[in-house]
Parts: C-alpha cells; structure tokens; sequence
C-alpha cells in the first residue's frame, strides 16, 4: 500500500515538475548561465547553411579579437529565408525576452516590430560611425522608417537578375541577353520553337519574385519605386500593362518545379534558356559538386540584368537590430559596430557571395559575378525587393503572394490588378 | 481513511494530466475563440469584440473557398481510398493466407512513417515533369510504355488534391486493415458455421453475418481517418509547401498567423477546423456512451 501511495506522489511530482519546465523553458540564459549573462551577446540570426555560417564565424572572430571581455552566443535556427527563425523570434519579442541582437531582412519587413516598439532606432549609432556616408544615401533613405533608422545592413543581395544559357539562346539565334519587355517576349517565342523550356519557374514564391522583376522593367524605376509610397494608386494603365506582360511572360514558363534551386538547374542543365533569380543562384551555379553545379560562368551560364531593369539595382539585404530590453546592450552594439564596418562586412560577404552594404569595399576580394555585382551597386538607381521583404511589409506581401497564387490558377490579369489595389489600399495607409 | 487511501492515490495520479488538459486544451480552445471574435488583425492593437464578423467575412475571400474546397477533395478521396484498399487487404488476409503475420507487418509498416517523411518521398515521386524531363512515378510510366498516364499530379489545378491524398491513403490504410481484420476476426465462427447449415452461401455468410458485425469499425475507422483528414498540414507543406495550388484550412491558418501576423483571421480558420472535426467526433462520443451505457 506504501509503495503505491509513494509512487503515486512520484508520478505527481514528475508532473508538475514537467509542467513548470515548459512554462519556465524560455528564460534558460537568466537563470541557467547567471553571472556571465551580463558578458554573452546572444546573436539571433538564420545563417546555418554552407557559405552563409562561415560568413557568420569569420565576423564573429572580428568581433571575438575586438571585445576580448565578450562571449559570442550563437542562437541561430536553421531554415533558408528565416521562416522558422521569424516564428521563433516573435514568440520570444512577445514574451518580452528579445536576443541581445537579431537578423531581419532591412526595410519594410522590420515595420512590423517598429510598430510594436520592440526596437530601438539606431540614428546614434548612425551618426557616430558616420554611416550615412558610406551606405548609399538611396539605401538609408529606403530603411528609413519614420525618420528613424532601426537596422544595419550587412549584404546586398541582387533580385533582378536574368540568367541564361548561352548555348540555348545561340541554337535560338539569339545574340545577346534581352534589354526590353518587348524583346525578351520575342526571345521567349524564339526559343520555344527549339523546343526547349524558355523559361524556367519554380515554386509560387519564385513567381512573385518574376512579377517584381516585370513590374520593374516595365513601369521603370521611379514608377515602381511610387508603387509604395502612402496613398499609392495601383490601378492605373501603366500597371495593368506590366500585368498584362507578366501574363505573357508567364505563358512561356515551363512545369513548376519544386523550388528555386531545381528551375535554375534547368538552365544550367540547357533544359531551359532563361530563368529570373535572385544572386544567390550564382554561387548554386558555381559552388563545387558538394553545394552547387560545378558550372563554369559565361560558359555553362550567364546573366544580365533583368530585361528592362539595367541600371537599376533590386536590392534585399540581411540586416541586425537592437530589440528594445536587449539583456546586454553594449554587447549588441559592439556587434552592430562590427557588423557595420568594412572589415567586418568585408569577411562576411565573400563567403555568404553577396556584397557589402558600404560603398568603400575592397574591390579585389569579389570577383567573376561579384565584381559585377558590386559595380552596378555603386552606380545603379536602387528599387526595393517585394518578395524579399524591402517595400512592403509582411501583411502585404502575404496579399501580394495570395494574389499571384490565385492568379496562377485564373490567369486573369484584371483580377491579379484588383486584388493588387486591394492589397495596397488595406496594407499602405 | 481506508476510504480515502482508495481514491486518493488514483486522483493524485490523473491530477496533473487533469490540470494540463483544462489548461492547454480546453483553456487553450477557449482562447482561441475568444480571439476569433476580436479584431486584433496585427499582432500590437489590442483587438475589441466584434462577434462573428470574422466567421462571415472569411466567406468573402475567394482563398479560403478554395481551401475548403480542397480539403473536401482530399477527404473524399483519402477517407474512401483508405477505408475500401483497408478492407479489401483486411478480406484477403481473412481468407487465410500463408505468412500472414509478415504481410500484416509490411502493410501496418507505413504507419510508423512521420506524414513529414512520406511527404518528402512523394514530392518526389510525384514530380509533375514529363517524358525527359520526368523522375518519380511518371518517369515508371513512361518507362513501362504507359507515357499517356503521365499526369502533373498535384499540380493538377482541379485534382491535384486526390493526387494529394495518394500517399495518405498509403500511409494509413494498413493501419485500417488491422482494424478490420480485428473486427472479422471478432465474428465468432459458431454464427458462420449456424449460417452455412441453414443454407448460406458463402457470399451470404458475408453479406448477412460478417458485414453487419463490421459495422462499429467502419464508423470509428471513419471518424479516425475523418479527423486526421480535416486537419491534414504536414503532409502538404512537405509536398508543396504553402502554395494556393494545394491550399488547405490548416496551411491557410499557418500563412494567416506566421506570415501575414494576422491572429483573429488565424483563430478563425482554426475554429472553423475544430467545429468541422466536433461535427464528425461529437456524434460519434454519443453514439458511443450511449452503447456502453446499455452494454
């Protein structure tokens, strides 16, 4: 009788014991590492696949050799785009026990925390590493929120990039990448009659992201900068034409394929001529065997900016922040001042193969597409990514990719553009 | 004392399932309601009642017609495909067949399977490329010189869902089987033998005696697979992620709430789950009390 009261206690004991684990499991760093929380500057990010954690290790030695009093804590979720890390993070922004410092990609994706008052600006910060003159002013202007600054940029990556095949578009007769609409519409017909895949999709993600290359080559950069301003008006002419384009363009993709990395590889493969992605398919293309293609560039595959985009920059960019309550402030500073120099930015971007943010980078670490890459980013006009989180915050977007998805099953521009406007009336006030 | 030492010790031991059930559960769904009737559509502003305003608008997005209407899809073909191929092996095992327990255990195996896993095999299986550019099942096709049954499978803009609800059906329909051949197994032979020497032929023996005893079965297999069928998520974010061309409820709720940070359309979508899985699992309680009770 005994030893049945006994372990019935036990089985209670155990229960609540697990009960007040799951409430008290978000706090491990207060009460598990007690004196040294004040010294650990606990880094949130999403970097964990090849390339991108070595970038990450390689600014955080920078950062060990500066703050020798400091310890780096890595509190990075693993998952491409974040998605998993996002889900995370806000749980932990609720709960009011932000990481010292955390990943976002800059711009209008942020806007959701500002808006909280979960962060905290960043003009001093600006100011004191006289950042606005090494970013480009377009840049801090398009992250400013407010007249406030909440984020550093560390990379730029490239969205409106056309890659190609040179082998398919010469069996083609095609000469040269298109610079129009009009003329990659005419290289999509000619290639087709190879028949081969003129263009390659992937995922409904990899359509939104060819929509906001289209709306940029065909409204040009100032009317598709306008598209998200307060108050903007999407239903004009001009935009039911890029939607039109988009339709046509649209008719000459091949089957979906499962996500970005199997459409790029139809044009690796020449399976297919053209493919719109951002530039983070070079290293894919490039990488050797064990994380990309092996291909070798402007042989295997080429690129050219997106057709009607030339001279226009369609940028995304990771990013860091100082939650509001950050446990170590100074510890979150001292890895922003980090990752806002160029030594730190200069680590970092030749091996995640993306640019820096800063003007002043040193040339000769980027190379091949890199070197190209940095170029047009010195002198382009700059357009913020939809897909990626720049112009349009994450309610938005959700409508934008809702209504890309529906008019992937209707094929009706008209209605794609209604529910575009509706989007932008409920979202931009 | 005697008299609380018996019961003492068994509610000590339920207690804490008790509390977390009420707190997580129950406590949970009441929240969740709760927030359905708020229109807190960002994750700041505090949200004030607004009654079944969110139930009916959601009507109103051609989104979330689609996504009922696929779950629907999938139902039919997932609930109906694994109830007749469970039964259909339940029937030719009962026959008796030579090493039974070895296929009872292949066909029960897929079930040990996380939908995560099975979703990742099919996705490839079910690659909508075709002729050279085809891998998975349509490639076995085209292989076979079976070309023409090549289909885009899932990516079918109107039965993409049935594709969807193939490896469901392969995954759960052993388990079905063993339901069954429980229940053919719980007729007892002296009725068979009683219905043979009145006369019965062997189809009848079934159509009269066997069948009817299956009938429980049948019911709990439905509200098992019903149920699992309605909230189905796993599976289709590892096949395809969370596009509109196999948008279901639960998919729908997860872009609501993680992507778009709107939580009373979130809550919604979820109460809508829960009041369509109580439609079919309510009724099936009462029935069910109601039999033991008389039992």
């Amino acid at each position: 009788m005994r030893r049945r009261w006994m372990s019935a206690v036990a089985v209670t004991v155990a229960g609540l014991l697990s009960l007040s684990a799951c409430g008290g499991g978000g706090d491990e760093k207060g009460t598990g590492s007690g004196q040294t929380a004040t010294k650990q500057v606990e880094v949130f990010s999403w970097w964990t696949g090849p390339g991108e954690a070595d970038g990450l290790k390689a600014m955080r030695e920078i950062f060990q050799k500066q703050n020798p009093d400091l310890t780096f804590f890595d509190a990075a979720v693993a998952g491409g785009s974040g998605d998993k890390a996002r889900a995370l993070l806000s749980s932990k922004l609720q709960a009011n026990q932000p990481p010292d410092t955390f990943q976002g990609h800059a711009g209008a994706e942020l806007q959701g925390y500002i808006k909280a008052g979960k962060l905290e600006p960043l003009n001093s910060l600006y100011d004191e590493l006289k950042l606005k003159d090494v970013f480009p002013q377009q840049l801090v202007d398009q992250i400013t929120y407010e007249g406030n600054v909440y984020s550093v940029p560390v990379n730029i990556h490239r969205s409106n990039v056309l890659w190609f095949n040179p082998k398919v578009l010469k069996d083609a007769g095609i000469a040269a990448a298109p610079k129009t609409i009009e003329e990659f519409i005419t290289d999509l017909a000619a290639v087709k009659k190879t028949g081969k895949i003129p263009l390659s999709i992937g995922s409904e993600w990899t359509v939104v992201h060819l929509m906001e290359s289209v709306l940029l080559g065909s409204l040009g950069t100032d009317a598709y900068n306008a598209l998200w301003a307060k108050g903007a008006d999407w239903s004009g002419a001009n935009v039911t034409k890029a939607l039109n384009d988009f339709k046509t363009i649209l008719s000459y993709a091949g089957p979906p394929q499962d996500d970005w990395q199997p459409a790029a590889k139809q044009v690796a493969d020449g399976a297919a001529a053209f493919n719109i992605m951002g530039d983070w398919a070079y290293g894919y293309f490039h990488n050797a065997p064990d994380g990309g293609l092996g291909k070798t560039s402007k042989e295997d595959f080429d690129w050219a900016a997106s057709p009607g985009t030339d001279g226009t920059f369609m940028w995304l960019s990771d990013s860091f922040t100082l939650p509001k309550g950050a446990p170590n402030k100074d510890g979150a500073l001292a890895w922003l001042k980090v990752a806002a120099s160029k030594e730190g930015q200069d680590a970092f971007n030749p091996k995640k193969g993306s640019i820096p943010a800063r003007k002043d980078a040193d040339k000769s670490l980027y190379t091949d597409y890199l070197e190209w890459d940095l170029a047009q980013w010195a002198n382009d006009k700059l357009a913020g990514s939809i897909q990626h989180g720049v112009v349009a915050n994450d309610a938005w977007k959700t409508a934008i990719t809702e209504a890309v998805g529906l008019f992937l099953q209707s094929k009706d521009p008209a209605k794609l553009q209604q529910a575009l406007v509706e989007a932008a009336k409920t979202n931009n006030q | 004392m005697s008299r609380v030492r018996r019961w003492l010790p068994g509610l000590l031991l339920v207690t804490p399932s008790i509390i977390a059930i009420a707190v997580f559960v129950y406590g949970m769904l009441g929240w969740n309601f709760k927030l359905a009737m708020t229109d807190q559509h960002d994750e700041i502003s505090a949200g004030k009642f607004v009654g079944l305003t969110n139930f009916v608008s959601l009507w109103d997005q051609e989104r979330w017609g689609i996504s009922v209407r696929h779950a629907i899809v999938f139902t039919v073909v997932f609930v109906g495909g694994a109830l007749a191929l469970g039964w259909l092996l339940a029937f030719l095992m009962e026959k008796g067949i030579r090493g039974e327990g070895g296929f009872r255990a292949i066909y029960l195996f897929p079930m040990a399977i996380s939908f995560v896993a099975t979703g990742v095999v099919w996705r490839w299986l079910m690659n909508s490329g075709q002729d050279t550019q085809a891998v998975g099942l349509n490639r076995l096709l085209d292989g076979l010189g079976l070309g023409f049954l090549q289909n885009e499978w899932y990516r079918d803009q109107d039965w993409g869902m049935a594709a969807m609800a193939i490896p469901a059906i392969w995954q759960m329909s052993g388990y079905v089987m063993a339901l069954f051949l429980a229940g053919f197994r719980g007729v007892p032979d002296e009725l068979r033998e009683a219905a043979r020497v009145d006369g019965c032929k062997e189809w009848q023996v079934y159509r009269y005696i066997v069948f009817p005893f299956l009938r429980p079965v049948t019911l709990s297999a439905l509200i098992i697979l019903g149920h699992i069928s309605l909230k189905v998520f796993d599976l289709i974010v590892s096949v395809s992620g969370k596009q509109i061309i196999t948008d279901v409820p639960a998919v729908f709720m997860w872009v609501a709430v993680f992507d778009a940070h709107d939580p009373a359309k979130g809550a919604t979508i979820a109460s809508y789950i829960v009041l369509t899985v109580a439609v079919f699992v309510v009724p099936y309680l009462i029935w069910n009390a109601r039999r033991e009770n008389r039992s």
